[in-house]
């Protein structure tokens, strides 16, 4: 089941242009929330994998998994839940994972904040921007 | 953390339910007038050792506000519809309540809207009515809340603003980009942008240090003590005092009264869930405007069937939300809104109500960013992007430090239909009715809504925004409501209110109602100011009556 939802987080946020949900390590992040505080999520994760798997089988009759299908059948399939809750779960997961805290697995080496522009810093000075530099902090 | 203990079975003068902005308030006035004071907070007592910039922890998981999972809200529209559960109010749980994780806009009420009854005039299917004090009762009060706790903010720059005796303690806080932008554009539209007032400290102040611009103000505690929750400005005076204890993880399920219909003191849960009850010569309620309104409901004795200080019926009712839009905007240069405190410029310019529009309604706008990485990916993207892939993430890259927002605080129409009450089979964790909340808007809300949002737009059009969007204005879409007024409105006539002027309730002598619940207006949201005010306000009339 991991390798299978890992395929979709790596979906939601692909590995080209730099790195993604799999080289930020969000499976991880999922791993340690529902083994915690998402505890009881446990029961969506098996029920909304098991209905993707379905609709897999359904529109890929002959494929044995998520993970093994073409990367433009992933994205078919994804096209096809991306509007079920389970869908919306993983997406919410797969961007806390990617752009939360890295002490709960996922964000690795920071990619999430490198790839948006966050800098974690305690304390800045102004300017913060292009446009109150330009006013000298007026 | 240090301070009085005192013996639950020693009567104390006064028992304050609720540490938050206004239990605060109270536990140092009354401390420092020579009062034995227990304050019971039912979250814990945190400090700025325990927070962090963990949106996983304070986003997603309620960090500093009421768990649903632990304690469950339902919400439905109206009565004929099941309540079902949802997260549709959201308020501080620990020491210090909803001024550790608040904003901090600190904004005070206009003198219209104290009286906008009479000055608008009757609103069908609202009960607009106006207040039974004024705006110049309750000014010295504003002033000493903005120098005790410590405020910013440039006095005279609003021209809208109330007569003010005092400027703010504290100068402004430095202009972001998004304030550069929003006050450039409103006064090419003939506006009048003004530094936003905030509880943070632009300069050091009584001890704290100034504001180090991290970002992490709405949902967060603040690290550096510069948010002036009541966490860092008044409790400790209270608790320096050696008369007052702020007992924590004390979840309070009845407030107790005698024979006489008097308060003796309440009945709470401690933190191994153990029944304690702590007595006291007077009762101060300030639980916020849903769980103060739930205690009293809850506190049924044979002299009050339907709930403590209810003879009026009135408890719980006239419920008023956290009403705002929200509009987005992307520019061509980096502004990195994440960067410092989340707005710090507003305009008053549509603030009063005014019948030739049509309908009842104002608000102030404000310049702002309240996203953090996480929760900017998911709900702060244009609504027309994609949710996931390849474009999804370039997007990202491409809009979290370009994008800014201007966010609408708009007037909340009190009906009586509005409400809260018990839900008659959630319970929760304590095996305590649950908060049903019954909510919907007045159609003149949405109007103004609507009305605040073409204005939204308008400006960030005017500031060269390259891309412009707003999000939904739904009931669902602007919970949960963090602002939580209405529920114990404040009127002369007992019949038609449940606190007097001074916040005593109408029916119980020794009891105070002190919180957003004995607002009988909504203002344009920004709660906190007003509700301090009142605070102080309610203090000295009680010391006053207390020492005669």
């Amino acid at each position: 089941m991991v390798a299978e939802i890992d395929a979709i987080t790596a979906q939601i946020l692909p590995s080209t242009d730099g790195p993604g949900a799999r080289e930020a390590g969000v499976i991880y992040f999922i791993d340690r929330a529902l083994a915690t505080f998402d505890s009881d999520l446990r029961d969506a994760y098996r029920v909304g994998m098991a209905e993707i798997q379905q609709k897999r089988k359904a529109m890929f009759p002959a494929s044995a998994s998520i993970a093994g299908l073409t990367n433009e059948r992933q994205i078919g399939l994804i096209h096809a839940i991306e509007s079920t809750e389970f869908f919306e779960l993983l997406r919410t997961h797969t961007l806390y994972g990617f752009l939360g805290h890295p002490s709960y697995g996922g964000n690795r080496g920071r990619a999430g904040w490198e790839l948006i522009g966050f800098e974690d810093r305690m304390a800045f000075e102004p300017p913060f921007g292009y446009y109150d530099a330009q006013d000298g902090g007026k | 953390m240090s301070g009085a203990k005192f013996r639950p079975s020693d009567p104390v003068d006064f028992l304050v339910i609720g540490a938050g902005s206004s239990g605060g308030v109270m536990a140092k006035e009354l401390a420092t007038a020579g009062f034995r004071v227990v304050v019971l907070e039912q979250g814990p007592y945190l400090t700025e050792q325990a927070y962090t910039h963990d949106e996983i922890k304070y986003t997603y998981q309620a960090g500093l506000t009421n768990d649903p999972k632990v304690q469950p809200i339902t919400y439905r529209k109206n009565e004929s519809e099941p309540a079902k559960r949802i997260k549709a109010i959201e308020y501080g749980r620990q020491v210090g309540g909803g001024s550790v994780h608040f904003t901090a806009n600190y904004w005070r009420f206009h003198e219209s809207d104290f009286q906008e009854r009479s000055q608008f005039g009757e609103v069908p299917g609202a009960g607009l009515a106006d207040w039974p004090i004024q705006y110049k009762d309750l000014e010295p009060y504003y002033t000493k809340a903005e120098y005790e706790l410590g405020i910013s903010g440039l006095a005279g720059a609003n021209p809208f603003e109330a007569p003010r005796s005092k400027p703010y303690p504290l100068p402004p806080m430095p202009v972001k980009s998004s304030g550069v932008l929003f006050d450039r554009a409103a006064k090419k539209l003939g506006l009048h942008p003004y530094p936003a007032p905030v509880a943070i400290l632009s300069q050091p102040y009584q001890g704290r240090g100034a504001c180090v611009h991290c970002g992490f103000c709405e949902s967060f505690g603040c690290e550096m003590r510069a948010k002036s929750s009541t966490l860092v400005s008044v409790i400790p005076i209270a608790e320096k005092t050696g008369r007052c204890e702020i007992r924590p993880n004390s979840y309070v399920r009845k407030i107790e009264t005698d024979a006489r219909g008097r308060a003796t003191g309440a009945v709470y849960f401690d933190s191994n869930r153990r029944e304690v009850f702590q007595r006291a010569k007077a009762v101060v309620l300030c639980a916020n405007g849903a769980e103060t309104a739930r205690l009293l409901l809850l506190s049924k004795s044979k002299l009050s069937p339907q709930g403590l200080a209810n003879s009026s019926g009135l408890v719980g009712k006239y419920l008023m939300w956290d009403n705002g839009g929200f509009a987005s905007g992307w520019f061509e240069h980096p502004l990195n809104e994440y960067k410092s405190i989340q707005a710090t410029r507003v305009i008053h310019d549509y603030y009063r109500a005014d019948p030739k529009r049509g309908f009842y309604g104002g608000g102030g706008i404000d310049a702002r960013f309240d996203y953090y990485p996480a929760s900017f990916a998911l709900h702060g993207m244009p609504p027309d992007a994609p949710k996931w892939g390849g474009e999804y993430k370039q997007m990202l890259s491409a809009y979290f430090t370009h994008t800014m927002g201007v966010l609408a605080h708009s007037s909340s129409l009190a009906k009586i239909e509005n409400s809260i009450s018990l839900d008659p089979e959630v319970k929760d964790s304590w095996g305590l009715p649950a908060v049903r909340v019954t909510y919907d808007y007045h159609p003149d809300d949405v109007a103004t809504l609507k009305w605040l949002l073409t204005k939204q737009v308008e400006i960030l059009q005017a500031a060269g925004a390259k891309k412009v969007w707003t999000t939904g204005i739904s009931v669902e879409e602007v919970m949960p409501s963090r602002h939580l007024m209405g529920t114990c409105r404040m009127g002369d006539d007992p019949k038609q209110s449940v606190v007097d002027r001074y916040n005593r309730a109408h029916d119980v002598a020794n009891l105070w109602i002190v919180d957003g619940s004995c607002f009988v207006t909504s203002g344009r949201q920004q709660p906190t100011a007003t509700i301090q005010a009142l605070a102080y306000r309610a203090a000295d009339f009680a010391i006053r009556g207390a020492k005669a």
